[in-house]
């Protein structure tokens, strides 16, 4: 598990992304207050979903409009593949959790 | 355990079964149980390709919009071949044959129409048939096997069919109307002598003003006898007379009854608001509809009030237009078919060897009806402007003979499969047709499917078109089209009143208020939009609403970078401007600089982290390049240089610029101010163009466009100074704010509007809004902040970072 700090220092709605050892997570605080950790690239072309938006449980791709559910990394509307998730919470002092895997970590540091 | 009502639909046909789709669209399911009645022992068909069943060029099983496997899947108890015998109000009860009951909360009746047969001797023996259902379809396709010759009474659009049916099937058919030319319902005498033509070219006879009063024949049909005393020799009969609304039921349960069962706006019987009735059954404002539009504006409605998505919903009644295929002959007809009144125009061409009537009622520069024969190109346009009743060119014969574009290029039916329709996303003719094949029904349906239309949206009419050519009468309507975002169901000038009725600020506050709190992502940016439209500097900002390109003001690129383009007003720079821009390309090593289209000058590739530094390091104002909003005044050089120029488009250009840098707007907004006509600035394809005219004066255009979409601006009006110039296209500018759809560019909706709509509201303030207009559009010029002043106070720490330290 991995403390990633405040949640504050997410924009409200938005995502942004995170070093963890070699591995490169994107994580998204909604506006409900739930957030979420998934790979950073669209399977698309690449594009940076940290830049895209939110909403209903979804995230739309800033480059060609792709969308995924956050919670579970699925392909809404398009078979363009499946989002890598992590087990994300908040913790009671409001600092992000993130189950990225030790092994995962090392694999990508590797 | 169920707090469900219980909703009873009498009539399993067209309206009926298309009322319980749209319940069950509108989320129907959760609120009611759903049980129908259908004479029929199948699930609905679509009624109107039963010609083609019997013509042979539709299988029976082609035609079902709801198969009996729909209705379980979709928790709908359907009765099939199970008449009702009473309706039983007191009780609410209905009852059906075989001892079944069903209790009813809401109780729809949906029961048709039938035959009318004529009241003669002889309609009850063998070979006599009527053509309304599947089974009818299967009798007359049986015994015509065996007929030498068959006789249809009745030349309407019905009797016609059937007609082209049993000449199909080899019978020589022999068509009898009483009126003196055929389909006097929709065609006037001449088209009718036309249509005639075109059939007995097709092998039918015709006998006009026959009355029948006799079926001759001993058991078996032999022949019929007309009132003038002659007789016709036929060993088949098909009776298509005309169709009688079935009302029985009603007219038992004490509704009001006249042709129809009388329904008010709300589609309810006045005698009893939980009795509905839809469909040719139902009469509302004196008028039985018996076409297939009106029946679906009818269900819409109606489900909308049953399911509390619209409780207040009200059919008003619909414009009478349809297209159709009589005996394949192309006929589109709308609204009046002969002139009323002494000032109607009437405009007719008429190719009688080939087919061809065209035929228009003009009132008040308007479509007030049409008749359009063998003239498959020119119907589209013309229902569309009947449907918005836009004004039509001076020159009628502009719409009587469309100059298309693509003339000599395949019309949309003949395209191969492969043909790409879509270029953005690469979608073929053939994978929409697919997708209407898999059941998608509307056009936003088809758009999620394929992706067609959703990037730059170009081809959406197109689309629209080729939908039209596969899918027909079987399109729906969608009702989300009207929506100004997808996500809230309301049209733009209803939302705007909720916002400001409600004082939703914030893009979350109308999700709340309008959207039951679900957040729809691709309706955020829309809103936002909107919002700050409406409330200027009192619109609460969540920033992520916005767009990523709003959100660091730069235009995102395909590797995550971004390009930064600052304002060079009117494409008029200097030295000094230069060597900034120079300088800030070589410290941040930027990989690409670039002259715009729009007179400046981009630099791509440039981290997002590093913007601030950049645009700090510029010290120029944001040009915007990246947002819907005012975007450039591009410029030639007029009198300030130029041997030619009558007008200071430079200036101007600059001014144009300054005033209007950053106005947001439903899309892009591109200008151009051109010194003279010869127009090197291309101001007649912009957004907005000025064009310098002799005597000092400047033509102002608006709605032109030049990218996927060419398009040559209308002139609104001609002015004398620059003060008047940036008066004009800054009401332009507000009014387009406040009534173009999210995402419209200004040439669809001067399209949709009408220059000349937009010329009285405008310049003849025919509506008293230009006061107004002029105020908001100066309050918004006077809240404009240069976005680029965020490198010194960003709106979170995080704003420009894409990657966090832990």
């Amino acid at each position: 598990m991995h403390n990633l700090g405040s949640i504050d220092h997410i924009p409200i709605g938005e995502g942004r992304e995170f070093q963890i050892g070699g591995l490169r997570v994107a994580v998204f605080r909604a506006r409900d207050g739930s957030i979420f950790a998934l790979q950073p690239g669209c399977p698309h072309r690449g594009g940076p979903l940290v830049d895209g938006i939110t909403g209903a449980g979804l995230i739309v791709c800033p480059l060609h409009a792709y969308k995924f559910e956050l919670a579970t990394g699925r392909a809404v509307g398009h078979g363009c593949g499946v989002l890598q998730t992590y087990a994300a919470s908040v913790s009671e002092a409001g600092e992000i959790l993130v189950d990225a895997g030790a092994s995962e970590c090392a694999e990508a540091a590797a | 355990m169920t707090d469900k009502q219980k909703l009873v639909v009498i009539g399993n046909g067209m309206a009926g079964a298309r009322l319980i789709e749209d319940v069950l669209a509108r989320g129907g399911g959760g609120r009611f149980e759903i049980v129908v009645f259908g004479d029929e022992p199948y699930g609905n068909y679509n009624r109107i390709l039963l010609s083609g069943v019997l013509a042979g060029t539709h299988d029976p099983k082609d035609i079902f919009l709801n198969p009996l496997s729909w209705y379980a899947e979709n928790g709908v108890r359907l009765h099939a071949g199970v008449r009702v015998t009473e309706i039983d109000r007191a009780a609410r009860l209905v009852r059906g044959e075989g001892g079944v009951a069903e209790a009813y909360d809401k109780l729809v009746i949906a029961t048709g129409s039938s035959p009318f047969i004529p009241p003669v001797e002889g309609v009850d023996q063998e070979g006599v048939f009527v053509f309304r259902t599947l089974d009818d379809c299967r009798g007359i396709n049986d015994y015509a096997r065996g007929a030498r010759r068959a006789a249809v009474i009745g030349g309407g659009l019905l009797g016609l069919e059937a007609a082209r049916g049993l000449i199909n099937l080899g019978v020589e058919t022999h068509v009898v109307h009483l009126m003196p030319h055929l389909m006097e319902v929709q065609l006037d005498p001449q088209a009718g002598a036309v249509l005639r033509r075109q059939m007995e070219g097709m092998g039918a006879r015709v006998h006009l003003e026959k009355a029948t009063t006799a079926v001759l024949g001993d058991g078996r049909v032999t022949g019929l006898a007309f009132k003038d005393g002659t007789t016709l020799d036929c060993d088949m009969l098909v009776i298509s007379a005309g169709i009688r609304p079935n009302v029985g039921l009603a007219r038992a349960a004490g509704l009001g009854v006249e042709r129809g069962i009388v329904v008010g706006d709300d589609l309810a019987c006045p005698a009893d608001p939980d009795v509905y009735a839809v469909g040719e059954c139902a009469q509302h404002r004196g008028l039985v509809y018996g076409l297939v539009a009106p029946l679906w504006e009818q269900t819409q409605a109606l489900a909308d009030r049953l399911t509390g998505r619209d409780p207040r919903a009200l059919y008003r009644g619909s414009k009478v237009s349809t297209k159709l295929k009589v005996m394949g002959v192309e006929l589109a007809v709308m609204g009046l078919k002969e002139a009323e009144r002494e000032d109607d125009e009437v405009v007719t061409y008429v190719e009688a060897r080939r087919g061809v009537y065209k035929k228009l009622i003009i009132r008040g520069g308007r479509l007030a009806g049409a008749i359009l024969l063998g003239a498959g190109q020119s119907a589209p346009a013309l229902l569309q402007a009947f449907d918005r009743q836009t004004e039509l060119p001076e020159d009628r014969a502009e719409v009587l003979f469309p100059l298309s574009a693509a003339a000599g290029a395949p019309s949309l039916a003949e395209l191969p499969d492969m043909a790409q329709i879509c270029n953005c996303n690469g979608v073929s003719k053939g994978q929409v047709a697919a997708a209407v094949a898999s059941g998608c029904r509307s056009l936003k349906a088809v758009c999620d499917a394929t992706r067609a239309g959703t990037g730059c949206g170009s081809c959406r009419p197109e689309v629209a078109r080729l939908l039209e050519v596969i899918a027909g009468d079987l399109l729906v309507a969608d009702a989300a089209a009207e929506y100004y975002v997808p996500g809230v169901p309301l049209a733009k000038p209803e939302l705007i009143g909720a916002v400001r009725e409600q004082g939703l600020r914030s893009v979350s506050a109308v999700f709340a208020a309008l959207a039951g709190g679900r957040e729809d992502p691709g309706s955020k940016a829309g809103l936002a939009s909107l919002l700050k439209t409406v409330w200027g500097q009192d619109y609460v900002d969540e920033r992520d609403a916005r767009f990523i390109n709003d959100r660091v003001h730069a235009n995102i690129q395909k590797d995550r970078t971004f390009s930064v383009v600052p304002r060079i007003y009117g494409g008029v720079t200097s030295a000094a401007e230069l060597r900034r821009i120079a300088d800030v390309a070589e410290k941040y090593e930027v990989p690409m600089v670039k002259i715009t289209g729009g007179q400046r000058i981009d630099l791509l590739g440039i981290p997002k982290e590093k913007l601030p530094g950049v645009w700090r390091d510029l010290g120029m104002p944001s040009g915007h390049a990246y947002s819907k909003s005012f975007r450039t005044c591009k410029t030639c050089v007029g009198t300030e240089f130029c041997r030619y120029g009558v007008g200071d488009s430079t200036a101007l250009g600059v001014q144009i610029e300054k005033r209007f840098q950053g106005i947001e707007a439903p899309h892009k907004m591109k200008l151009a101010a051109t010194g003279c006509p010869r127009n090197c600035a291309e101001a007649t394809t912009k957004d907005l163009g000025a064009v310098a005219v002799d005597g000092g004066k400047w033509e102002i255009y608006i709605g032109g466009a030049a990218g996927s979409t060419v398009r040559k601006g209308d002139v609104l009006c001609v002015v004398d100074s620059h003060e008047e110039v940036l008066k004009y296209m800054g009401r332009f500018m507000q009014y387009y704010r406040e009534h173009g759809k999210y995402l419209e560019r200004t040439y669809a909706f001067v399209e949709r509007v009408g220059i000349g709509r937009l010329r009285r509201l405008l310049i003849d303030d025919e509506e008293g809004i230009c006061g107004r207009l002029d105020e908001e559009m100066q309050a918004a010029v006077d809240a404009y902040v240069d976005p680029w002043l965020e490198a010194a106070e960003p709106v979170h720490p995080a704003q420009f970072a894409t990657v966090l330290e832990v």
